[in-house]
């Protein structure tokens, strides 16, 4: 189902390193918490005020990451931002999957999808 | 910029030439460039000469000549590029230069130690590094491995002093 | 092992408050974190993807007893109760507050431990045989020398900026347990036509995104120079080197630009300068009074009778345990490979076991290997039965040191901010493939090794069977090589071609060994086979039932 590319923005929180993300001005450690960015200017306009808090020396490295909405849930594109928004995947007692922070419907890609699924045969190098 | 030479700021007496600019009355900084260039009359002006280096110009191509220069001047283009640690190590001993070796660019606190060790006496600086810093920063590790251009006693001949001492 | 003198303790204490203050600093701003970064890493201090990762460094590989419950202290107190051991025998945590770690340093300063040069542009950590002292075939214990290098390159003033890591190795053995050929600089223990005891020094070898094997630089160096020699390697690399181009900056690119006869005339210049100047001499007394902290146990008068067991204990002597120079004594590798577990993942509670097991059998250390195992170097054959209880239930007597599921691997994706694939599931997927002892022993010695990235900290183009994790358009990808090797026969392996996905890759890690168990002869490992047939049966077996081939 195409739609507009959904973004969201995130970090490292300096005192500790934990994964943050941007809502409203300021950074939550939940996940599912945080601002979703239809609009690339929304999305720009968050990052430039993040700013603030690199050199305030809150946070480190912001930046933007796309998402899709799966069925109502919003989870991350990229398999990097899903251990970031979860953990690892092979400790799942660990991070913020084993406290809940996660988004609820992401999906580790390594376990094969059962009959046919997600697999992008299109991809060329 | 404020400079601190032999761990107190100082008065500057050199200005920076740029390659095509006059040459001042005082002393003089020029590039390596124009050092080769103009080495003649350059050594011959009655007046304190330095030469500055980039972190890719080795203080071997000065030659001789280092013994009349009064000052080299050492640049740091990132604090990360380490080359002028070895350039002010290699004027202290292989070229056996006595007189100032200046650092000047991006460099830290946190490396004042270390660029003592290797012969830099002066630093220009930003407000961010203070005499009173420098001190403090000398003073972080008390203790050396290796010897270095500074002639520092090393842990090895403190070792070799603890254990002739001892009865 | 090395024992601290005051000095010693003096120095890491120093840095502790050091790195404090680098702390302060950067929380108040007065760093930025461009600035704080170098000086973080110094301290082993990376920032990865869900929090910072802390390497601390194990010399040469070596802890006691003390250290290890030290380590079990700080997974607890810091971070969440384990650690993993690395392929250059260090330890990382993956989960410490940038706020604690100065503590945690200082804690490590307690039992003689720290994060010095783990990271950085910078000398790092020294090297050598997890068999150190207790092999036969060495010349001598490499680890005095290793702690010599330690203590020469610990913050020098000059060679604290390099242009990239620098990572010297030590060996002594006829077989390389410690990959001499892949260091930016490697010292090997030899002895010249006149019997006298020195060192040959190669340079220039390194992983990462272009793999070499080290050049020759010194076939000879004598012992009372080396220090001299090895200066002279990191000034002529320190001054010479690029610094316009990240991936152009490791020593071996030099080398490979200049070629090693130039590099070697550089550095013979310099060498002679600093042997002239006197400095760096090192001294006989020297040299050996740091050699007698490495001196080894008293060998008790025991019969070399190998104790029996039950079936299990049998097939664990079979691949785990070594001999040893004295009589009654073994090697035992503890493998930190369990089937489907986190390759050289170490619980606080193995940790503190295992420092109750050396008490127990009066064992002074434990090393850490270039495997992410643990080796025990001195253990009595008649306590094997009973360590092998004990290791059983500790979840340590997995029986495969050497085997097919005695695999390396990065921390990749699930850690690693570096990381384009993870690396962890497709081992603990091949390790799960073939489990069945039987079918390993059959399959015999086969080193796979796995990186999640170019960075290669996986050692994957060392891999008898090399995997490479890589990123296609937001898809975990995995490419083959083939028949490289770490050993004294160093080599780098080739790629075999386009890559698997994570579905597929451990069909063709199966498809690749079932190839050499249709080829080999005369009992050949899989890397023997490999170099006698090349790789063409083996990628016609890869690819044969590929449907995502040819990209």
């Amino acid at each position: 189902m195409a739609t507009a590319a959904l973004q969201m923005l995130t970090a490292n929180r300096l005192v500790d390193g934990d994964v943050v993300y941007w809502r409203a001005g300021g950074w939550v450690q939940t996940f599912g918490e945080a601002d979703v960015f239809a609009v690339q200017a929304d999305a720009d306009g968050a990052l430039e005020a993040a700013k603030k808090f690199v050199t305030g020396n809150v946070v480190v490295n912001p930046y933007l990451f796309d998402v899709r909405d799966d069925a109502g849930d919003i989870t991350p594109v990229k398999e990097r931002e899903i251990v970031r928004a979860l953990g690892p995947s092979v400790r799942e007692d660990l991070g913020k999957q084993a406290t809940g922070l996660g988004p609820p419907s992401a999906r580790w890609r390594y376990r094969p999808p059962q009959g046919g699924g997600e697999r992008d045969d299109d991809v060329s190098i | 910029m404020p400079l601190i030479k032999n761990g107190t700021y100082a008065e500057d007496g050199f200005s920076v030439v740029a390659d095509d600019a006059a040459l001042p009355p005082g002393g003089a900084i020029v590039s390596l460039a124009r050092f080769k260039k103009e080495r003649e009359t350059l050594l011959a002006r009655n007046t304190p000469l330095g030469v500055r280096l980039k972190a890719d110009e080795s203080p071997e191509a000065l030659g001789e000549d280092v013994q009349r220069l009064s000052l080299v001047v050492l640049e740091f283009p990132k604090f990360r590029d380490g080359r002028a640690f070895s350039w002010a190590r290699m004027l202290r001993t292989r070229l056996g230069f006595t007189s100032e070796i200046r650092a000047t660019g991006d460099f830290l606190y946190d490396q004042l130690a270390y660029m003592t060790r290797v012969g830099f006496d002066a630093f220009e600086v930003s407000d961010k590094i203070t005499p009173e810093l420098l001190q403090r920063a000398l003073k972080e590790m008390s203790l050396v491995y290796q010897p270095s251009a500074d002639g520092r006693r090393t842990i090895a001949q403190l070792r070799q002093a603890t254990s002739l001492s001892e009865p | 092992m090395y024992r601290y003198d005051e000095f010693d303790a003096a120095f890491v204490k120093e840095r502790v408050e050091q790195f404090r203050y680098q702390v302060e600093r950067r929380l108040s701003g007065e760093l930025n974190e461009d600035q704080f970064k170098p000086l973080r890493l110094m301290n082993g201090l990376y920032l990865q993807l869900h929090a910072y990762m802390l390497r601390i460094a194990v010399p040469y590989g070596t802890l006691s007893a003390k250290q290890l419950r030290m380590l079990a202290h700080i997974a607890r107190k810091y971070d969440k109760g384990y650690g993993h051991f690395t392929t250059r025998q260090n330890l990382q945590f993956n989960w410490p507050k940038l706020k604690d770690v100065p503590d945690i340093l200082a804690d490590l300063a307690t039992v003689e431990m720290h994060a010095i040069q783990t990271s950085g542009n910078c000398i790092r950590n020294v090297t050598a045989d997890q068999f150190a002292g207790a092999t036969d075939e060495e010349i001598e214990d490499p680890r005095p020398l290793a702690e010599i290098i330690r203590q020469w390159s610990s913050l020098h003033p000059e060679f604290v900026f390099l242009a990239r890591k620098f990572k010297i190795a030590v060996g002594a053995s006829l077989h390389d347990r410690a990959a001499l050929k892949y260091h930016d600089m490697a010292v090997e223990i030899v002895k010249n036509e006149a019997g006298e005891t020195g060192y040959r020094v190669w340079a220039g070898g390194g992983m990462g995104r272009t793999p070499y094997l080290a050049h020759l630089m010194r076939d000879f160096v004598r012992r009372e120079d080396i220090l001299a020699y090895l200066e002279a390697v990191l000034r002529v690399y320190n001054q010479d080197s690029r610094r316009d181009n990240i991936h152009k900056q490791r020593i071996k690119i030099l080398i490979n630009a200049i070629g090693p006869e130039e590099m070697r005339r550089r550095v013979a210049r310099e060498f002679e300068e600093i042997k002239a100047a006197g400095t760096l001499q090192l001294p006989a007394a020297e040299l050996a009074r740091i050699a007698a902290y490495f001196a080894p146990p008293k060998f008790e008068k025991l019969s070399d009778e190998m104790p029996d067991g039950d079936a299990d204990f049998e097939s664990w002597t079979k691949t785990n345990v070594h001999r040893h120079r004295a009589p009654g004594y073994a090697i035992a590798t503890i493998s930190l490979k369990p089937i489907g577990g986190v390759p050289g993942d170490c619980s606080h509670q193995q940790l503190d076991a295992l420092a109750d097991l050396l008490d127990r059998y009066a064992m002074a250390e434990i090393r850490v290997s270039h495997e992410q195992n643990l080796v025990l170097p001195h253990v009595r054959k008649k306590d094997l039965p009973a360590i092998f209880a004990r290791l059983k239930e500790l979840g340590l007597a997995t029986p495969n040191a050497g085997l097919v599921t005695d695999i390396i691997c990065c921390p990749g994706l699930d850690y690693c901010d570096l990381a384009n694939a993870r690396s962890i599931p497709v081992a603990q997927k091949i390790a799960e493939r073939f489990a069945d002892l039987d079918r390993q022993h059959d399959i015999g010695e086969l080193k796979i090794k796995i990186s999640g990235c170019i960075n290669a900290c996986g050692h994957h183009h060392a891999g008898h069977i090399g995997i490479l994790g890589v990123d296609k358009k937001g898809v975990e990808y995995y490419q083959l090589q083939l028949g490289g090797s770490a050993a004294e026969d160093a080599s780098i392996g080739e790629i075999m071609g386009p890559g698997f996905g994570e579905h597929e890759i451990v069909d063709a890690v199966e498809r690749v060994i079932k190839a050499y168990t249709l080829l080999r002869i005369n009992g050949e490992r899989f890397l023997d086979t490999y170099r006698r047939v090349g790789m063409e049966p083996f990628k016609n077996m890869a690819y044969l039932d590929q449907l995502h081939a040819a990209y």
